[in-house]
This record gives structure tokens, C-alpha cells and sequence, in this order.
């Protein structure tokens, strides 16, 4: 049986960057050991010997000539942006104040 | 009405002059608004935007020009798919408001064929479900029993073509999203092989899964709409550099004279509905009057496909979505430091089900649990490639039910995660091996009266096999029923 604490979820919750409330956190620990109790099937079948599939077709990287082409303009760009400020995207405080 | 036709026959009309684009665009958002509010399969209706391009198609033609051969018919697109300055939400409360500066891929193909673009229609949150209940705005319903789900995650566009609401639509299926709702709607729905249509605007879900697709009312019409937007795209780093499969060709000479049909014992008995399982059985034996030889095969893997599946959809979302972090478009919650910012859009922006599986992908992707989760995982989806290539070797396509059961009850399984992941059990073993696969109605389920789909499988780029196999048997069966199983469907807005 996994167990996934209430804490494990709280942790995980914050490496995603996801607020969550106690209630919530509450749920998703008793859901998720569900959940993996059923997905831990894979581990029956995939031996040592087995080449892991990270992707259906075999490919390479496309790369392409270093040209201009016609892109979005800044107004585009910046059409969705919640905040704007000089053709930038305005955002919150990243760094700490030093 | 000219709303119940197929999108061939719309073509025709349109080429004869007969009707006009302009004539036929408002003949359908005449039908939205008759039926929509009882079904609500869109999320937004463009009408403004489909009778300018309607226009433009009429001018066209009537200007002489050499049209594509679904010029002036309308579809409905996933609003998962970007197109330029229509919302576009992915389900999600996160997007909501948001209007992409950019057209996909597929909607420049439609555009450029002048396929008419209705509007947008509804889905489960970011494609994560099979019921189109973890829409954050709110549940689409069946049009064969409005208190029924019409399957997921692209349960707007199943449930827009049963209600003849549009005669063509556009889904992805990362896991059997365009072919689960098609079985419960009763209608056509191809998830063609990993890189045939260009994911370039489509938001990410599971990268190395999503595929987009041509949804339909029958096997034809999906081929010529899978002409239009299949085809390689630089765009698209993962799209397969190859001339498209001659689908079209292949639903017009649908003959399965000596072909090998697999049937894989895996995807059948417990689970599967008497009713569901009646009307494969039913198929096969139309498939082998007209003279194709049924075989058994077996895939003893895909029992592992579905938990393979829950580990590496749920890692690559964690991924792909934290993208949405508030600063460059979408919304924006709260004050403070960026990094308070972005938990409390995420908080607001997310749903139930996109934290469960954020947070279920964070988990396998974490170390210390990589290799025993998402590392097992990919092994496992190596032995389906394999079981794969060894049932190709005895049969030509392979076929199982689409899903185990006819469309639920909306709320039925709402609170249980595992029993609404186990609606993708035969579906999602294609999408781990890159493969194609189609949905065909293949009638309606005796203890339930509600359609059952039956499922045609092939290998890498040999999607033709799915109309030819797929249009051999929608004629046998529409003769069978005395005609098309959609036209079974209870009448709408008779109110």
C-alpha cells in the first residue's frame, strides 16, 4: 500500500507552485495513495532487460535555417499579458530585496 | 433540414449552387441556438467570424475559383486548439478571457480550405477526462439522453455533431479523447498516427501522446476533413515528414475482401458491458460475410497500459503546464512576490482533476520515485510497442470495443478517479504506441438503447486501413439498421 502523507502532498504542492488548502490537502493524500496503489502495476512487468520508450517515433532534432522570418509583433506578444509596462511584460517581484 | 446531412452531401450542395456558404453557416447557428442551450456543446460561437469566412468562400467560388472539397462547410474546433482573436480556454478558468495572438496549424489549413469555423466547443479541463464534466464552465450533455455525459475529453465536439449542430469537428486524443466520445454519441472519430497532424497550436497536455483529429457523423466525411489538416508541418518538430495516407481513396473502396482482422482478447470481457460486447460480436460477423478473415490475437501487455498511461500523462502535464504561471498571459491572482503570485493563480486557475494529475506527475517525477514510477512506466510502453508489432505481423488492423460501456450518467463517477480512468482501457494503448485508431457506431446497446462503439486499430502511417475497414463496415451495419444509427437519435429541442 503507498502511503502519501499529508505533508508529502504539501511538499509536492509547493515544488508545482500550487496554494492548496487543508481540506485539499486532506483529499489528494488519501485520493493519490489510492491511485498509485493502482498505477505501481507497472513495476510487475518492466524488467531490467526492457528499453525505456520516452517517445512513439524515433526522432532527431529539426533544425532549421537561421533566417528571419515574419513573427508576432510586441503588441502581439504582449496582447495576453496580465500586466505591461514599456513593451514588457510587467511581473511581480522575483527577487529579494537586498 | 439540410442540418442532418453529411458534410459530403454539404459539399455537393454548395458545388451544385444549390445552397450558399452564407446560407448554410446561418442554417447552423440557427440549429446552435434551437439546441445549444439544452445540449451546450460550445463554449463559444463565432458567428461574427463563420459568416465573414462564408462570405469570402461564396466570393470565391463565385469568382471561378478552384475550391477544396469542403469549402463552405462549417465544423466545430476544440477550444483546445489556438486560433487567432477567438477565446480560446483549453475548459479552464486559468485561460478564460484569453484571446491567442496565433492561429494552429490545423485552424490555417481549415481556414485556407475554407472550411467554416462555427465556434468553440467545451471539453474537460486541458483534456484531462472522459466526460467533459471537468469543464470549468460547465457539463456538455448527450444528445441520445441530455442526462447523460458525451464522453471526454472532447465531449463538445461528439456531442455537437449528434446534435447536428455542425456536420464536422476537430478533436485530440491523448488517450481516446476523440474516439471514447465518439462511441457514446454515435458518431465517427479517427486518432491518426503520432505526427500526422501538426500539434502546432494545440495546447500541450502529454506531448509525446496528443494527437489531433478529424471527428465526424461518417467514415468519409472524416477522411476528406483528415486530408485537409493531416500532412507535415516544420512547425511541428514531431510531425512525420511523409505524404499523407490516401484516406479518402481508401473510404471510397471500402472492400475487406482477405483482409486479417485481429481481434485482441485482452480488450474484452470483464468490464465490458453485455450490450457493448453483443454489437462487436454482431461487427465481426458483418466483417467476415464480406469475406475478411477474423483472427484472435493477443496483447498481454495492455493490461499494464492503462497504469503506464496515469504515470506518464500525469508527468508530462506537470511539465507542460507550468507554463501557466500567471506572467504572460492568462490570469493573474494575487499580490506579492512572483512566486505568491503564481500559487495562488494556480490555486484559482486549476481545477480538480489538472492538480490531481500536476501533482500525481510532480510525484513520479520526483527523485528517489523516477525510476520505480515514470521510469517503469516507459519500460512498459516498450511491451505495448511490442505486442503491437507481433499482433501487425498476423493481422492487418486489429479491433476491440471503443469503450467498455455506453455514455454514463453526468455525476456517475464524478468522485471516483479510477472508475473514470478505466473508460479509456481499449483506447489508450494506441496513443502509448504512436499507432491509429478509429470509432465507428457499431449500433445501440440492447439493455440501454444508446450507441456502442467499435474500434478499427493500424500500424504507423497506414490510416487508410482505418476508412477502408471502417467504411466497409459503417454500410454493412447502416443496411443492417435500415440506416444510419445517428438518425436513431431522439429529435432535439421538440419542446
Amino acid at each position: 500500500m503507498s502511503k502519501i502523507s499529508r505533508d508529502d502532498v504539501a511538499n509536492l504542492a509547493r515544488l508545482a507552485r500550487i496554494e492548496m488548502t487543508p481540506a485539499e490537502l486532506d483529499h489528494l493524500s488519501s485520493e493519490l495513495s489510492v491511485i498509485l496503489d493502482a498505477v505501481a502495476r507497472v513495476q510487475e512487468v518492466a524488467g531490467k532487460d526492457v528499453p525505456p520508450t520516452s517517445h512513439p517515433l524515433p526522432i532527431t532534432n529539426v533544425f532549421r535555417a537561421d533566417e528571419n522570418r515574419p513573427s508576432l509583433t510586441p503588441e502581439q506578444a504582449l496582447s495576453g499579458a496580465p500586466a505591461q509596462e514599456e513593451q514588457r511584460f510587467k511581473v511581480p517581484q522575483i527577487l529579494g530585496e537586498e | 433540414m439540410i442540418y442532418e446531412k453529411s458534410a459530403t452531401e454539404m459539399a455537393t450542395a454548395l458545388e451544385t449552387g444549390e445552397i450558399s456558404a452564407v446560407e448554410l453557416t446561418k442554417a447552423h447557428l440557427d440549429r446552435i441556438a434551437a439546441v445549444d442551450g439544452e445540449v451546450k456543446a460550445f463554449l463559444y460561437v463565432d458567428s461574427e467570424g463563420a459568416l465573414a469566412q462564408a462570405k469570402e468562400v461564396d466570393q470565391r467560388r463565385k469568382a471561378g475559383e478552384k475550391l477544396s472539397p469542403l469549402a463552405g462547410v462549417p465544423l466545430a474546433l476544440k477550444d483546445v486548439m489556438v486560433q487567432q482573436g477567438v477565446p480560446t480556454t483549453c475548459g479552464s478558468k486559468m485561460l478564460e478571457g484569453w484571446r491567442p495572438p496565433y492561429d494552429s496549424t490545423v485552424v490555417s489549413r481549415l481556414k485556407a480550405a475554407g472550411v467554416i469555423i462555427l465556434g468553440k466547443t467545451n471539453m474537460d479541463e486541458f483534456a484531462m477526462g472522459s466526460s467533459t464534466e471537468n469543464s470549468a464552465y460547465f457539463p456538455t450533455h448527450n444528445p441520445w439522453d441530455l442526462t447523460r455525459i458525451p464522453g471526454g475529453s472532447g465531449g463538445g465536439s461528439s456531442a455537437s455533431l449528434a446534435a447536428f449542430e455542425a456536420p464536422l469537428a476537430i478533436g485530440t486524443d491523448t488517450g481516446g479523447s476523440i474516439r471514447q466520445p465518439a462511441a457514446v454519441t454515435g458518431t465517427v472519430g479517427v486518432k491518426p498516427t503520432y505526427g500526422g497532424v501538426s500539434r502546432y497550436g494545440l495546447v500541450a497536455f502529454s506531448s509525446s501522446l496528443d494527437q489531433a483529429g478529424p471527428c465526424a457523423r461518417n467514415v468519409l466525411d472524416a477522411a476528406y476533413l483528415h486530408e485537409v489538416i493531416g500532412g507535415y508541418d516544420p512547425m511541428d518538430s514531431t510531425s512525420i515528414n511523409a505524404p499523407i495516407p490516401p484516406v479518402v481513396a481508401a473510404a471510397k473502396n471500402a472492400s475487406v475482401k482477405g483482409m486479417k482482422i485481429g481481434v485482441i482478447k485482452e480488450l474484452q470481457g470483464d468490464g465490458y458491458q453485455a450490450g457493448v460486447l453483443k454489437r462487436f460480436n454482431e461487427s465481426l460477423e458483418e466483417l467476415a460475410k464480406l469475406g475478411a478473415e477474423i483472427v484472435e490475437v493477443s496483447c498481454p501487455n495492455f493490461e499494464y497500459a492503462l497504469a503506464a498511461y496515469y504515470l506518464i500523462a500525469p508527468s508530462e502535464c506537470s511539465s507542460n503546464l507550468a507554463r501557466f504561471d500567471a506572467m504572460r498571459y492568462g490570469i493573474r491572482v494575487g499580490e506579492g512576490s512572483a512566486e505568491e503570485v503564481m500559487n495562488a493563480t494556480r490555486e484559482v486557475g486549476f481545477g480538480k482533476e489538472v492538480k490531481r494529475r500536476i501533482i500525481l506527475g510532480t510525484y513520479a517525477l520526483s527523485s528517489g520515485y523516477y525510476d520505480a514510477y515514470y521510469g517503469s512506466a516507459q519500460k512498459v510502453r516498450t511491451l505495448i510497442s511490442r505486442d503491437f508489432e507481433n499482433a501487425f505481423t498476423k493481422a492487418d488492423v486489429l479491433v476491440s470495443p471503443t469503450a467498455p460501456t455506453t455514455a454514463f450518467k453526468i455525476g456517475e463517477k464524478s468522485n471516483d478517479p479510477i472508475a473514470m480512468y478505466l473508460n479509456d482501457i481499449a483506447t489508450i494503448p494506441t496513443n502509448l504506441a504512436g499507432v491509429c485508431g478509429i470509432s465507428i457506431p457499431s449500433g445501440l446497446a440492447e439493455e440501454d438503447g444508446l450507441p456502442a462503439g467499435f474500434q478499427i486499430m493500424a500500424g504507423a502511417m497506414k490510416d487508410e486501413r482505418l476508412y477502408q475497414v471502417g467504411a466497409a463496415l459503417e454500410a454493412a451495419l447502416n443496411s443492417k439498421w435500415g440506416a444510419p444509427i445517428l438518425s436513431k437519435a431522439p429529435k432535439l429541442g421538440a419542446k
